[in-house]
């Protein structure tokens, strides 16, 4: 049914005027039951759709988006990849999740842009160099790439940044060569497709409203504004709305929603060598391959639910963007928006069964899940499948708040609003 | 977003840091641990109207209780905490 995209069938339309060319999915009116419906239609929804038909065989899969698919924070990331962490619950998973970057576009036969143009994550004293270098060692003992660059180094490749700034000297950096960026809708769509060819249905414009749970609790329908859905199992996969459809079933979880913003320049002539994070604050910035700056920096600092960012982040954003590379007050910015990250207590996501049987939680992704997207499609799969955790997720656990097993790698306790 | 501070008037929320939801008091000693990890981690995050401690750092440096719509921001009551009703 899906055509496989190629040179050839891309030669083959050029001939015909492009007029050939039929949806990439299919658009799924539900049906009254499934063995397994997703909630949430972005990247993390649509990739364990995917897995969960294709490495585990799973014939009856529904996702279920409120809005249309890729419209929540699956559009509205920097794009980013990597997996330079340094805790040993994260390194194993991000760096899955980078190899399946890695094999992606061809797995799924659709370009997803995926681009290894290097992060750079900047120093700007001693004590921070010793602080990447202890990072850059526990990468190396997972076998993830990682490589500490004095400021001559970084001089060469970014020669714009203020290096002999009198607050912010940059010492050097450490430098992930094989991260980069990916383009969002793409992965999004290419994940969509996948799934959709293998039977999946995406049903669009269908939110979910209600949990039906049987007389032991167990959840076994789902209400939604397209009618009641049968499923033997339920993943949520909802990201800034994970507290609002878990409340659904008559849980709190320990997620606090907040407001992430990002920003676009006007489209230049390349300039930024890959990604490259200011350390003395909180800023970061890319260029797109249509040669917008692509920058982002804090959270708004308050809970919000608005996907709209407040003006005093946008000023400290351009604050710190000029502290780092001034020539960036010569670009106009073009757009700034805003999405709902799903805060954790410790900072790292979750993935895991929950209290209600048939129930299971995907989220807490933070402001990092876009370059989680495979892997946590590929393990909440094998956690819906197989009922057992993914070795790589396995650290990801609802219940390390009360055991004390936190995944803190910034040490910054249970304050959102300042990891 | 501006707050009316009882003491010191209209501000701008930049002058402010939230802390969060003011989530009731916290448990006794004799609770156990599994009400203090509730008390710690756990949120109703809502969204709409909620009660939120927020600090007045550049201004009197007094903890308020806000009420805030988490959706709009649209801010209702502020009042000094340790007078608010918990
Ligand atoms: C400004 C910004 C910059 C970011 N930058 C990066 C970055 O550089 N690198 C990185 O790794 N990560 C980044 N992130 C984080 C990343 O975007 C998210 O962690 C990730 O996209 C979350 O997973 P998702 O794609 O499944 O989420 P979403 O795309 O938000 O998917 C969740 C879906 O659930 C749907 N939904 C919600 N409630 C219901 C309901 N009741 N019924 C049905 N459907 C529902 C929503 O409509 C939404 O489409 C950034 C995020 C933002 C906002
Ligand atoms: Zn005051």
């Amino acid at each position: 049914m899906t055509k496989r995209y190629s040179l050839l069938s891309l030669a083959r339309q050029a001939i015909s005027g492009h007029r050939g060319w039929m949806p990439a999915w299919r658009d799924a009116t539900p049906r009254d039951r499934y063995d397994i419906v997703v909630i949430g239609g972005g990247g993390h929804g649509l990739a364990t759709a995917y897995y969960l038909a294709k490495v585990f065989g799973e014939k009856s899969v529904a996702v279920l988006e409120k809005g249309w698919i890729g419209g929540g924070n699956a559009g509205r990331n920097t794009t980013i990849i990597r997996s330079n962490y340094l805790l040993p619950g994260n390194i194993p998973f991000y760096e899955h999740s980078l190899k399946l970057w890695e094999g992606l576009e061809q797995d799924l036969n659709y370009n997803a842009m995926v681009s290894q143009r290097g992060i750079i994550n900047l120093f700007h004293s001693d004590e921070q160099r010793d602080a990447h270098e202890r990072r850059g060692n526990a990468m190396r003992l997972h076998g993830v790439d990682a490589e500490l660059l004095d400021a001559d180094a970084v001089r060469k490749m970014a020669p714009f940044l203020d290096f002999d700034n009198a607050r912010f000297p940059i010492f050097g950096g450490l430098r992930q060569k094989r991260a980069g960026t990916a383009r969002h809708d793409a992965v999004v769509w290419g994940f969509a497709r996948g799934a959709s060819a293998r039977g999946v249905d995406i049903i669009q414009n269908c939110e979910v409203t209600g949990m039906v749970r049987d007389a032991s609790g167990r959840v076994v329908a789902l209400d939604t504004t397209r009618g009641r859905i049968g499923a033997g199992k339920v993943g949520m996969a909802v990201a800034g709305n994970s507290s609002r459809v878990a409340a659904l079933a008559d849980l709190r979880l320990p997620i606090e929603s907040h407001v992430l913003q990002a920003f676009v320049s006007e489209g230049l002539k390349p300039v930024i060598p890959g990604v490259i994070t200011f350390g003395a604050g909180h800023f970061y910035i890319s260029q797109s391959d249509k040669g917008g700056l692509v920058f982002g920096g804090d959270l708004d600092g308050y809970k919000s639910y608005a996907q709209r960012g407040n003006l005093p982040i946008v000023e400290d954003v351009c604050e710190e963007a000029m502290a780092l590379m001034p020539m960036i007050g010569r670009a106009r910015l073009l757009r700034s928006w805003g999405g709902i990250m799903d805060m954790t207590m410790d900072g790292s996501p979750i993935m895991d069964r929950t209290p209600v049987p048939g129930l299971y939680l995907n989220g807490g992704w933070c402001y990092g899940g876009f370059k989680a997207t495979p892997a946590s499609g590929w393990c909440f799969a094998h956690l819906l499948s197989r009922d057992e955790p993914h070795p790589v997720a396995a650290s990801y656990r609802l219940d390390r708040f009360a055991t004390g097993r936190l995944i803190d790698e910034k040490g910054s306790g249970p304050q959102p609003n300042l990891q | 977003m501006i707050i009316d501070c009882p003491h010191c008037g209209s501000r701008d929320s930049g002058e402010f840091f939230m802390r969060g939801q003011a989530a009731g008091p916290r448990p006794e000693y004799a609770d156990g641990q599994d009400a203090f990890a509730v008390y710690v981690y756990d949120r109703t995050n809502l969204a709409g109207m909620q009660r939120e401690h927020w600090y007045h750092a550049a201004g009197c440096r007094s903890w308020l209780v806000v009420e805030r719509d988490t959706r709009s921001h649209v801010v209702g009551s502020v009042a000094i905490a340790g007078k608010a009703v918990a």
